[in-house]
């Protein structure tokens, strides 16, 4: 076969030669309804995750956990697990001594607990054994003693530990150890304008605790090398922080340590930080020399939790009488668990995230995280903000009931606009609430429906805003925050190595879709790398919705400085200017003369005639000089913030209290969708979270009253219900697109945001129905049941259609 | 205590020793490596493990092992031909009905044993059959739509298939073939391995 030949093979799902012209002006891949690049084997089921794998003479290991929510350990006694037959290591506290934590200014939780313990599932013990069952036999002959001390359960008890010992000890003396952290920030006089508001809203609420959920259960195998090198397979969103983890607390140095992400089955930041099951995997490894693999079971994922924080949150809300908001006031109390997790960064986020999409003329909040004898609490979907968005938009309801408005117009009324600064010196760019609000308007017929429907349906709108990443990594470094790199082999194939972490959320395709945008390639030339440190650059991680907006951005970089390199030699070749070659839909060609082309397989390799193997990295680091000038200021800032509105549609069952919510619109601000169909995923996967949270959700613990204090009420998928097919309501997901000044072509994100005001639509469309305010979640049965106890439920409703109840508006 | 079990995986008869203790999930995919069905909470609650057993979705981490004994076991795996995707896998891949995918294959199992025995389902009807597997991805109404479509797929071969000599029905074949890998833009190599 001569050359000619092979290349007539070549680049097959090339887009016809004869087409060309249309690919001239304008994006030929991004914007597309395209297929994810790990579809298919997600599909057939060959993907594999972490329990999936298995390797030689693999270990099975098991936890042993704590059966108290607060003791001290007085000793541990392992000999007869060591001497079980098949047992081959067992590991405890006092080997692993070392402090960790994903904040480094609050290193507070061991592997296993060292001298005290502080929830009810709280490892103390790990074991590795040739099988589950004999793992499993061997952590119940381990033998501890402890000495219990009372539990703080309730937040507003740890506050005032009196003489009790408290959960850690205190940063400094006189100091109570049982709070994590205490913000209170203020911008603007707040007290002088409530005082010169026309309105002032007072409300308080209750945001229950919830979890993740992702239906695969975290997993790890560890496996350590006879040369000292350590790897851990694990079902993680955050590799290289666990890499970092692992080598602080094993002692190891980083370079000897390769963590390997898997398919994930689900995070939602439920596997954002390291959990005991990693360094006890290592460890067992490390003791046997062989590999250990240890999966959580169902019970161990809701006790391992690090899930949405119960808080209470008290607002005042002033405004002036066209509806200008004046004054928001609010104070939060966050019961954080046994650990503080991501906490110090949500007590920020508790009340710095909340002032966009709005204008706030002056803005107060006091939040403080206190710790309590429950598995800890931590980053879910919508880490920190989803609680007071809640809060906050059914302020702003009864704000425009009082006032007489649509609460569409006084969400209108406040909007902060495009390239502005929030109250709280945030930086805003790109802005599409506004398109938002007139979207789900339209879609839901609002002005005909609002306010009209029969008795038990109504209607609820609601805004929030989220951030596409974090304008500061976790450990302060000057490094960029996410990188790539690009190689093109010779026969076309474009890798893209990159240490972006693939949950579901489409990551791995993202690259994808932007290498062949930027390179010319159709998208099955392209395959991607992720997650494993040995071979892809520094990536922090899918957290804080930040992988599209920052490894997009470095994707581009990289891509863009091969893609110029080509344009160049073709250029040289033709005696065109470069900006005249067009690398798209497999070809390389000449913008004024389609004619003039080649396939991009020869394009690639004149170009590596010329210039050596082609290869790049590309990176991204945020803007330094966008967030508040005061302490703390830097938390919430990020290069660019999602804008979200929904609109519920409920009915209610007054005798049973029974909400069902027949349909959602939810319009959503994404700057561009790099692919359509995965961001109306994201879009509807959030707003079904919203919903579930709102309806079904409750991460709670019992107290001494009913049964033993601290222990989960119901560690099971049939008792902490999540939605099925049948209770998830229709969803309707309209892109809004705003197209970001910084953005990857314009693209913001989608995946954290539209969760947020779900849950407040949801409560103003039960208003609207009912006429009776659920300021506390989930709105179950038996609440709503209560709730419409007080007084005649179809007086309230008349009220509230008549121009509102005014007994929770403070006029002047 | 070991046991040695005869099954009928995907068509293909196996014979495999297990604890006697094992589930039927724990010997496909501890004994005899088939990975895709999953496991999410080993009580019966999530649905990842559903696989067909005599074409019924059955439960496999509550199954126990020797109750699949002589009985038709079909899993994930042995749904794709080897030339392609099954309408329903195609389905799904070009709604984006798999975002994680840890659901998926037992999200498929039930959906195959829908469309066998009801080849137009109402979405209702579709909300039913997959009630009992749990998604945390997705909010499911990609799952509905691309199971809608597959639907459509399946029933527009079919009829095409009754109306056509055996020679017509070739083409036909290749001809949606063709049309459903150019509907959804192009197939992607799968990443990562």
């Amino acid at each position: 076969m001569r050359p000619e030949d092979l290349r007539e093979r070549q680049v097959q799902s090339a887009v016809p030669a004869e087409e060309l012209a249309e690919l001239v002006e304008g994006l030929t891949v991004i914007g597309g309804r395209h297929r994810k690049v790990d579809g298919a084997g997600k599909l057939t089921g060959h993907a594999l995750y972490t329990d999936d794998l298995v390797l030689p003479g693999m270990l099975h290991g098991k936890i042993l956990r704590s059966p108290h929510p607060h003791a001290r350990i007085l000793s541990i006694d392992t000999n007869l697990a060591e001497a079980l037959p098949g047992v081959h290591a067992v590991v405890t506290g006092k080997e692993m001594a070392v402090a960790y934590g994903i904040i480094p200014w609050t290193r507070d939780e061991y592997p296993l607990c060292v001298d005290k313990v502080r929830y009810i599932g709280d490892g103390v013990a790990a074991v590795a054994a040739v099988d589950e069952d004999t793992a499993q036999q061997a952590i119940k002959l381990i033998r501890i003693e402890y000495e219990i001390l009372p539990p703080f359960l309730e937040p507003e008890d740890a506050l005032q530990p009196g003489e009790r010992e408290t959960i850690h000890e205190a940063g400094k003396p006189g100091r109570n150890g049982n709070i994590t952290k205490h913000v209170r920030l203020e911008f603007g006089e707040v007290d002088r304008l409530l005082g010169e508001s026309d309105v002032v809203i007072e409300g308080e609420y209750f945001f229950e605790g919830t979890t993740h959920t992702p239906i695969e259960p975290h997993c790890a195998l560890g496996y350590y090398d006879p040369r000292g090198k350590l790897t851990v397979w694990s079902a993680t969103q955050v590799p290289h922080y666990l890499q970092r983890e692992l080598a602080r607390v094993l002692d190891l140095d980083v370079a000897r340590i390769r963590v390997v992400q898997p398919a994930v089955g689900g995070a939602f930041g439920g596997k954002s930080e390291p959990f005991d099951l990693e360094f006890c995997v290592a460890k067992l490894a490390m003791k046997s020399g062989r590999p250990v693999k240890i999966l959580y079971t169902r019970e161990e994922v809701f006790y391992a939790h690090r899930g949405r924080h119960p808080m209470k949150l008290k607002y005042r809300t002033g405004a002036a009488r066209d509806g200008q908001i004046k004054a928001l006031d609010g104070k939060v109390l966050i019961d954080g668990g046994a650990y503080a997790s991501f906490g110090l960064v949500t007590t920020y986020y508790s009340g710095q995230l909340l002032p966009a999409p709005y204008v706030f003329e002056s803005y107060r909040f006091d939040s403080t995280r206190v710790y309590t004898n429950k598995p800890a609490c931590g980053p879910k979907r919508g880490h920190g903000s989803v609680q007071p968005r809640f809060a906050f938009e059914v302020q702003l309801d009864k704000l425009a009931e009082a006032l007489r408005l649509d609460p569409m117009e006084l969400r209108r009324r406040n909007f902060l606009g495009e390239h502005k600064r929030t109250i709280n010196e945030l930086r805003v760019t790109s802005n599409g609430f506004l398109q938002c609000l007139a979207a789900v308007e339209q879609a839901s017929d609002w002005k005909n429906r609002y306010r009209k429907l029969e008795y038990g349906r109504g209607l609820g709108v609601a805004g929030s805003c989220y951030i596409s990443g974090t304008n500061y990594p976790i450990y302060p470094n000057e490094m960029p925050q996410a990188a790539i790199q690009i190689q093109i082999e010779r026969s076309g194939r474009v890798s893209v190595l990159t240490g972006a972490s693939e949950i579901g959320q489409g990551s791995d395709s993202m690259v994808a879709y932007i290498a062949a945008e930027e390179l010319g390639v159709p998208l099955d030339y392209v395959r991607v790398r992720s997650t494993d440190t040995d071979l892809v650059p520094v990536d922090l991680g899918a957290y804080s919705s930040r992988e599209t907006f920052m490894v997009g951005n470095a994707c581009i970089d990289a891509a863009r400085k091969l893609r110029t390199l080509v344009q160049e030699t073709i250029a040289l070749e033709w005696q065109v200017p470069s900006a005249q070659v067009v690398l798209a839909g497999g070809w390389a060609f000449d913008a004024k003369d389609t004619a003039r082309r080649l396939n991009i397989v020869e394009a690639f390799n004149l170009a590596e005639a010329k210039h050596g193997p082609l290869a790049a990295v590309g990176s991204y680091n945020t803007p330094k000089d966008v967030h508040g000038s005061y302490r703390g200021g830097t938390i919430g800032a990020s290069p660019a913030y999602s804008f979200t509105a929904h609109v519920a549609e409920v009915q209610v069952d007054v005798t049973t209290g029974v909400v069902t919510v027949d349909q959602i619109w939810v319009a959503h601000d994404c700057g561009r969708a790099i692919n359509p169909v995965l961001v109306e995923g994201q879009m509807e996967g959030s707003t079904y979270m919203g919903f579930a949270e709102a309806l079904m959700e409750e991460q709670v613990f019992k107290d001494s009253e009913h049964g033993r204090a601290g222990l989960h009420n119901a560690p099971s998928l049939l008792d902490y219900r999540i939605p099925t097919s049948l209770d998830t309501p229709e969803m309707q997901s309209l892109i809004i697109e705003s197209i970001d000044p910084e953005g990857p072509y314009g693209a913001k994100e989608a995946g954290e945001g539209p969760l947020h005001s779900s849950i407040p639509a949801i409560a103003n469309a039960i208003y609207d129905a009912i006429g009776v305010r659920m300021d506390a979640l989930p709105f179950s049965p038996p609440r709503v049941w209560r709730a419409l106890q007080g007084e005649s439920p179809l007086q309230a409703w008349e009220r509230a259609r008549s121009g509102g109840r005014r007994t929770d508006v403070a006029a002047d | 205590m070991h046991a040695i079990v005869e099954l009928t995986v995907n068509g293909d008869r196996k014979t495999v020793a297990v604890p006697a203790h094992f589930t039927l999930l724990e010997a496909l995919r501890y004994g005899l490596g088939l990975t895709g069905s999953k496991q999410g909470c080993d009580k019966g609650d999530c649905g990842a493990c559903t696989v067909l057993v005599d074409d019924v979705p059955v439960l496999s981490c509550i199954t126990p092992v020797w109750e699949a004994e002589d009985r038709e076991v079909r899993t994930v795996e042995g749904l794709a031909a080897p030339s392609g995707l099954h309408p329903l896998q195609d389905a799904f891949d070009r709604y984006g009905a798999a975002q994680c995918g840890f659901c998926t294959p037992g999200i498929l199992m039930s959906a195959v044993a829908l469309l066998e025995t009801n080849a137009a389902p109402t979405r209702d009807d579709i909300k039913e059959a997959l009630s009992g597997n749990l998604c945390r991805c997705t909010g499911y109404t990609k799952i509905f739509d691309a199971i809608e479509d597959a639907a459509r797929v399946t029933s527009e071969e079919r009829r095409a298939a009754v109306q056509a000599t055996s020679e017509e029905r070739r083409a036909a074949q290749a001809m949606s073939d063709e049309g459903r890998a150019t509907s959804g833009g192009p197939a992607v190599q799968e990443a990562g391995t």
